[in-house]
């Protein structure tokens, strides 16, 4: 015998089908609302042509278009090289800071007193600092290279961040995982890098991708020590030509760029919300 | 309310000036009736910090500097005498913004462009500026003799500038040029060693050669053609007292005022040899 749905059945999704019709609908109805009500304030301005001209002008974002992209070349080593060395420190951070072992105390006070300085010091002081300042005592084999300064500024300032976000993690796993981990006869370490780790990292991985796309961004604030950049390639234009569309090239090329890591973040949360569902964790 | 605010304080200024008998003289006796920003008075834009030796001690206000002397000097062309001029802080970026500005023109070591004409409108030029290179006695270009000497240099500039334009455009090193914020902290990254040499225009060269660095020198200048890079006041695009600037800023020039103000307040930069 097949199955039949009762009546009731077909009623109830019937209904539903309807509900969801008219949402759509609704949903429709005052988005176009909405963008039209914007479309007509924007550029009903009285200085919305001015304004076209000035940001959204094709001549000047053809023109400004190879100097930005030559300039986002550098943002692009400068956010590889730095999200690697900021995991790997913010990592060991997050490790001395959640550690137990009353020998390790010193560690622990440096670490503790590292993310309190970092996390608090304007990332431009620290440019500053670093970039300026560094050289300015005239050690031989110290760089005095602005790229590499800079980049030195953006691991100190944000592995500070990122340890806090690993830190949490770590502390987010329940202890009775590392207590059982003691009892299968695992090593402290070994529990630390088989057991507690592997989930700590996997509750934080969003946050922490949230902290590499705002590196992204902020890689451009090197320029201030002189390295030309997207932004700063932008600036250049802008002051030839008294016209603000390199900025708007360089912006929509950082957006670009960050969407792709944001759309990964996004589909890693609900691929894990997915799963701790399935596991029955909610 | 703003405007009205405006009209009471010029209505009390006048009531003030008769109260107090002065007779008008001459050459406010033409009541300045310019379309200004807040009627009777002129207000002037300018960078903060605004640095030597264009300005003194970052007081526009004091008449002190070429450019304050020069701001003043306009303003009484127009009828304004210094009472009756306004001084607001400028940024760059609000220079070149479009749309209104907040002041009825700029002074700030802004070079005429015909790219840039097309976002503001320009008074006729009143400094015909050169750039030059300045260096430190340590650096390896101490002694260069041509732009040839410089192939090798890493030289730095302050965004906006034409400066970073004469990096590019006539010296051509081989390494890319370091654009800077500010003139300051292009100086701390020549102290550091961080770059060879840095280009600015050069009585701001002759000042921080002398001033800021030192064992500061000038390497050379480069010679444009005469009046090809000029100086010029900033006005919105399109403002009612474009021509009304440049006149005034025609008879200071006729009438020698502007060779004798930066001869007062600009050091003399016939002495930097030309680099070829």
């Amino acid at each position: 015998m097949t199955y039949q749905p009762s009546p009731l059945r077909l009623q109830r999704e019937a209904a539903r089908r309807r509900v969801s019709r008219q949402s759509t609908l609704v949903a429709l109805i005052s988005t176009i609302a909405i963008a039209s009500v914007l479309v007509i304030v924007v550029t009903g301005a009285p200085g919305f042509k001015l304004v076209r001209q000035s940001f959204f002008s094709w001549h000047y974002a053809v023109s400004a278009f190879p100097h930005v992209l030559s300039g986002l070349w550098l943002n692009l080593r400068v956010m590889v090289i730095a999200e690697i060395f900021v995991l790997i420190l913010g990592l060991l951070i997050a490790l001395a800071r959640t550690s137990h072992s009353p020998i390790l105390y010193p560690i622990r006070l440096i670490a503790t007193i590292y993310t309190d300085i970092f996390r608090g010091l304007p990332l431009l002081l620290v440019l500053f600092l670093v970039g300026l300042g560094v050289p300015g005592l005239q050690i031989s084999w110290i760089t005095n290279s602005a790229v590499v300064l800079g980049t030195t500024s953006l691991v100190l300032t944000y592995s500070a961040y990122v340890a806090e976000v690993i830190r949490a993690g770590i502390e987010a796993v329940n202890p009775a995982q590392r207590m059982a981990g003691r009892a299968l006869g695992l090593t402290q370490s070994q529990t630390q890098s088989y057991v507690v780790l592997p989930q700590a990292l996997r509750k934080v991985a969003p946050p922490l991708l949230n902290d590499l796309v705002s590196l992204q961004k902020d890689s451009g604030l090197i320029s201030v020590l002189g390295a030309i950049d997207a932004i700063r390639s932008a600036g250049i234009e802008t002051a030839q030509s008294f016209n603000f569309t390199p900025y708007v090239v360089a912006g929509a090329l950082f957006v670009a760029l960050t969407i792709p890591l944001t759309r990964f973040t996004d589909w890693l949360t609900r691929k894990q919300d997915r799963a701790r569902v399935q596991q029955g964790q909610w | 309310m703003k405007k009205k605010l405006g009209i009471a304080v010029t209505v009390a200024a006048l009531v003030g000036s008769f109260s107090l008998g002065f007779t008008t003289t001459a050459s406010s006796a033409a009541t300045p009736s310019l379309p200004t920003l807040t009627k009777g008075f002129l207000t002037i834009g300018t960078d903060d910090p605004a640095y030597t030796p264009w300005f003194d001690s970052n007081k526009p206000t004091n008449g002190k500097g070429f450019e304050s002397a020069v701001a003043f000097a306009v303003a009484k062309q127009l009828g304004y005498p210094a009472s009756k001029v306004k001084w607001v802080k400028a940024p760059f970026n609000t220079v070149i913004q479009p749309g209104k500005k907040k002041f009825d023109f700029d002074i700030n070591e802004v070079s005429i462009t015909p790219e840039r004409a097309k976002a503001v409108d320009f008074s006729t030029g009143y400094y015909d500026v050169a750039q030059a290179l300045v260096t430190t006695s340590k650096s390896k270009i101490a002694k260069a003799k041509s732009i040839a000497d410089l192939a090798n240099a890493k030289l730095g500039a302050s965004v906006g500038s034409t400066s970073y334009a004469t990096i590019t455009g006539v010296i051509k090193p081989k390494a890319k040029p370091a654009v800077f914020d500010t003139n300051d902290i292009a100086t701390q990254a020549l102290i550091n060693g961080q770059i060879d040499g840095l280009v600015l225009d050069l009585p701001t060269a002759f000042y921080v050669a002398a001033a800021s660095l030192k064992d500061g020198l000038i390497v050379g200048q480069f010679a444009p053609k005469a009046g090809s890079d000029q100086f010029g006041l900033v006005l919105t695009k399109g403002s009612a007292l474009t021509k009304s600037v440049s006149a005034a800023v025609d008879a200071l020039r006729a009438n020698g005022t502007l060779k004798a103000l930066a001869a007062k307040w600009l050091s003399n930069t016939a002495g930097a040899p030309v680099l070829k």
